[in-house]
This record gives structure tokens, C-alpha cells and sequence, in this order.
């Protein structure tokens, strides 16, 4: 963990509600793909917890969902103004596996830090497909920018507006897609139905509402095989197989 | 030298007054990465039960607009663990003795970790909560009578010879009963106060944001209040209070000792600024200059 100020250079609408925020500054807490930052917003009692889309060496990128009163905030800051964060929270996605084909599943807002996994599984020439899965066909974001990394792009939608219809696991039946692993972000029976229809091996990254996101609360723990787990600490990111349903 | 902030908490010397409350740093491990725990007065770790317990469902984090609402419900690897697993690492990165904190859900269970933890020579104070508002059939059950609170508290003096402060509710009609109570079952001292009992509802999906509907409420907007209880029950006992409730900076140390409190817990704030206990000693002896105060010890109380 790191706590930081970084300024914010970009923010902007991707979809009505998505929006994409670039910060720089140092960024040297970031490990892994997968990890979080902890951000503190005016006017608010707690920080809110963030994913990390993507990072580089000058700074990172917050992919985000407008769904409460903190990312309305958020949306609302523009560029030049400076953000209180906590950074490289969480363990993140472990990419270096022995496996070749891999497979990403993101629902909704739960793309977010799967981007950045693509384009570190692609850097280790792995196989890379993704299914982004969303409820409707105007829901539809970053299908582009995963096509632009060079990675196998699959879209459904529940209604069927677009792509295949249904959910990530009927994706997978009627596309046939083959992978040795999996990788998967998005609301809990999502993570719920992949972790117990899928029968390889993967790891998936949980949510929930967090007091601290550094470990001392034990606001957002949950029982796992050999115990519990701090989501914001021995998390976001479980392992299928250590995981309880 | 003479240091200004030192303070002597029911025969315990401390190099300042602040302490991270329980449940709001752990058993310091994560902190021990953010600064050197060594500038703290003493940590009171995470609550701690007889046996190993998950706590409550999630959601179990709510905010209200000026702190946090908590149903986490005691989660702790039971006392054994404590004794063999955390303390032997908080050792290691923390060299002053700590306030160990036990629940418990039968008088029998408190008398019983108190008895085990009272061995344990790094442990310098016993706080004895009787106020989780978290847990069925204990906890707060304890706390909101003063027969109740007085039974705890003989029990646990039974079977321990370190200094004991009971941790009382907010959530009781007279806290100075409660105190009262205490103080004359034996208390050593008196920790005040644990969290108030609140609520949230999400009126878009239209239920309780936690998922046990209600919780403990703590942070900046309780403190008025936990100052009132102090000063109450610092007019009518005469152990020592640790004052707790809302503190978030270095002037609220000083109205709460001024209020009657020797030492001060600092906990939701922990949460939102994982260095609140460094800046808040920090900042102590510029704000004591300010406002000429000379040493805290000389101010424990001095609002009559």
C-alpha cells in the first residue's frame, strides 16, 4: 500500500454512467493487474474503493460505474485536480500460469481490471479471448479497445440485443471457446455459475463494500476453504478452488 | 527531558495517550507497514472471544455522513490463536505493552479468556467489552445493566491480576449507572464509549444496507457526544476513562482529557486515514503550545 496524491489528467464519459479516469503520479504501488486503489472523496466519510484498468510507468486509469453518491463525485472532478489514494491495494491476478489458452469474463463494470490482464497476458504470448457480458446492447463498452490488444473479442448480452444471448456460460456452450484458465470480474452469480460450470482451473476477483481496504476492519471478510479472507486484503483476487458457495 | 505527553493509565506509564481502538487496527500487522507502531501509547487489538469466530454476513460496512456503521460481529481467530499466533507477531513490531480486548457471551466466557490473556506479559491492560451492540445473546447484553456489568466485572477481577477497564455502551439511558456499577464491582477502569446502534437503508433496492439490518455506528459525527459521556462519568467515578468516540485530531485529545478521559482511543478515523494516530501525536505538542498547555496529565479533567 501506498498513499499517494495523484492529479487527475483525464475524465471522461465511455458510455452513459462508465467513465475512464487517468491519473499520474506515483504509481510505483502497483504489483499486479487485479489490485485497487482506495480513494478519498470530499465530503465523504469512508474512501471508495476502485479498480485499476490499466497502469503504466507515469500513472494508472479507473475504469468506473456511476452507481452512488462517491463515483457521482468522481465523475463530476475534472482534470488538474488532485486525488488522496491509497494505491496497489489488494493481491491482483497472477499471470505468470503454466497455461497457454486463457479465457476473461467480465461483467459489466467487472471489465475493468481485466484490461490490463489482456495486455499482460499478451506481453507472455498467451492465447487470449474475452467475453464481455453486459444485460443489454447499449451497456456495450470496451469491446474495441480488447479488439485493439489483439485478443479474441466475444460479446453477450442477456436480452440478446447483441452478440450472443444469454450469460457468460452460454457464451462459452455455443461459441465453443477452449481455454486451460480462466479469468473473471463481474457480480457474484456471474462468478458464482462460472466457478461451478466451468471445469478448469481459474481465479476471480470479488467485491463488497469495504470500511478500510487495507486490512484492519475486517469490514468485507468472507469464509473461504481454509478459513476467512479479507477481500481487500488476501483479495479481491481467490483462486476457484478456494473459494466456498 | 520531561516528556509533555506522557500519561499514567491506571499504573500503566504511556508515552502518549493515543490508541488505536479495537477493531479499527487489527493486531497491528497491516499498520506495522504504515509507521512505526512504536510512537503509539499503547494498541488495543481486535476483540477477541473464546472461540474462533466469523462474524456476521456481508454487507457489513454502511456510512452514515460522518463515520462508518459496522455489523462485522467480533471476528477473531479465538484466544488460543491470539495468544500463540497474533501476539507473538505484534511482538515483533510493536515493544510496549498493549490493552487486550475480550468479549465474551456467558460471565463464564469472559472470566475465562481474561484468565488466559492476564499471563501473557505483554499484555498491559484488560479491556473487557461489555458493549458489542454486534452479537446476539451477550456483548451489549452486559452492558446496558448495572447488575449485569457489575457480575462481569467481579468475575474477570477474580481471575486477573493486570489493571482492568470495562468498555461500556452508549446505547443505556444512564451510562453513569453502568459506570458506577463497575467502578464499585472493581473496576480498574472504564473505556468509553463502544459504538451506537444504527441503521441504513438503500431506498433504490429498498433494504437494510447490512445485512443484519442494524449495526455500530462510529467516527467524527459521535464525538459531541462520547464527550458528554466522558465528563458525565468523570463527574461521579474516580477510575481512570480511556475516552473514545469520534476522535480525529489532536484537539480532540485534549477535550476529551479535558473532559475527564487519561487516555484516548482513536478508531473510525483509522479506517479513512491509515496515519490518523501518527498525525494526531504529531500534531500534540504544537497544539499543547498553542494553547499553553504544559504537560497532559495537568488537564485530565479539569472541566468541572
Amino acid at each position: 500500500m501506498r498513499h499517494v496524491s495523484l492529479t487527475i489528467t483525464a475524465n471522461k464519459q465511455v458510455i452513459p454512467s462508465i467513465y475512464e479516469m487517468r491519473l499520474e503520479g506515483d504509481v510505483k504501488g502497483i504489483e499486479r493487474p487485479g489490485q485497487f486503489v482506495n480513494v478519498a472523496i470530499n465530503g465523504l466519510f469512508l474512501r471508495r474503493p476502485f479498480s485499476i484498468s490499466d497502469y503504466d510507468a507515469e500513472g494508472l486509469t479507473l475504469l468506473y460505474k456511476t452507481v452512488g453518491v462517491g463515483s457521482r463525485k468522481m465523475a463530476a472532478m475534472g482534470g488538474g485536480e488532485k486525488l488522496d489514494i491509497l494505491n496497489g491495494l489488494g493481491n491482483g491476478f497472477s499471470s505468470e500460469t503454466e497455461y497457454s489458452r486463457m479465457f476473461l469474463a467480465g461483467g459489466g463494470i467487472g471489465i475493468a481490471p481485466l484490461y490490463k490482464l489482456a495486455k499482460e497476458l499478451k506481453v507472455k504470448d498467451k492465447i487470449v479471448s474475452v467475453a464481455l457480458c453486459f444485460n443489454t446492447a447499449n451497456e456495450v463498452f470496451y469491446a474495441e479497445r480488447f479488439r485493439d490488444l489483439g485478443v479474441e473479442v466475444y460479446v453477450a448480452t442477456v436480452d440478446g440485443s447483441i452478440g450472443c444471448k444469454g450469460y457468460v456460460t452460454n457464451l462459452i456452450d455455443e461459441r465453443g471457446i477452449e481455454f486451460d484458465y480462466f479469468y473473471a470480474c463481474g457480480p457474484m452469480p456471474m462468478i458464482k455459475s462460472i466457478c461451478q460450470s466451468v471445469d478448469k482451473p481459474g481465479e476471480v476477483s470479488l467485491e463488497a463494500r469495504m470500511g478500510c481496504g487495507f486490512g484492519i476492519c475486517m469490514g468485507c471478510s468472507i469464509p473461504i476453504k481454509s478459513g476467512y479472507a479479507r477481500i481487500c486484503k488476501e483479495g479481491p483476487v481467490f483462486r476457484k478452488e478456494d473459494l466456498v458457495w | 527531558m520531561v516528556n509533555k505527553l506522557s500519561v499514567n493509565l491506571g499504573g500503566i506509564k504511556l508515552d502518549n495517550p493515543v490508541i488505536p481502538a479495537s477493531g479499527t487496527f487489527g493486531f497491528g500487522q497491516e499498520m506495522a507497514e504504515v509507521y512505526d507502531l512504536d510512537i503509539l501509547g499503547s494498541i488495543a487489538v481486535k476483540g477477541t472471544t473464546r472461540e474462533a469466530r466469523y462474524g456476521n454476513p456481508l454487507p457489513r460496512i454502511a456510512e452514515g455522513a460522518g463515520g462508518v456503521l459496522n455489523s462485522v460481529g467480533l471476528q477473531n481467530p479465538g484466544v488460543d490463536k491470539v495468544i500463540t499466533d497474533e501476539l507473538p507477531r505484534l511482538r515483533r513490531v510493536f515493544h510496549k505493552p498493549i490493552v487486550a480486548n475480550i468479549s465474551g457471551f456467558s460471565i463464564e466466557e469472559y472470566a475465562y479468556c481474561c484468565e488466559k490473556i492476564d499471563k501473557e506479559d505483554q499484555i498491559g491492560i484488560i479491556e473487557v467489552n461489555i458493549s458489542c451492540p454486534n452479537v446476539h445473546h451477550g456483548g451489549m447484553a452486559f452492558g446496558t445493566s448495572p447488575e449485569m456489568a457489575a457480575r462481569v466485572t467481579k468475575a474477570v477481577k477474580k481471575v486477573t491480576s493486570k489493571p482492568v477497564f470495562i468498555k461500556l455502551s452508549p446505547n443505556v439511558t444512564d451510562i453513569t449507572a453502568i459506570a458506577k456499577a463497575c467502578e464499585e464491582a472493581g473496576a480498574d477502569g472504564l473505556t468509553l464509549v463502544n459504538t451506537f446502534l444504527g441503521m441504513r437503508i438503500d431506498i433504490e433496492r429498498r433494504q437494510p444496507v447490512l445485512a443484519r439490518k442494524v449495526g455500530g455506528y462510529s467516527g467524527r459525527s459521535i464525538f459531541p457526544i462520547a464527550l458528554r459521556m466522558v465528563y458525565e462519568v468523570a463527574q461521579v467515578c474516580h477510575i481512570p476513562i480511556m475516552g473514545c468516540g469520534g476522535v480525529s485530531k489532536a484537539e480532540d485529545v485534549i477535550e476529551m482529557m479535558m473532559a475527564g478521559a487519561t487516555a484516548v482511543q482513536v478508531g473510525a478515523e483509522n479506517l479513512r486515514n491509515p496515519y490518523a494516530c501518527k498525525e494526531i501525536i504529531d500534531n500534540l505538542p504544537k497544539v499543547m503550545e498553542r494553547l499553553n498547555i504544559d504537560t497532559l496529565e495537568s488537564i485530565i479533567g479539569e472541566i468541572k
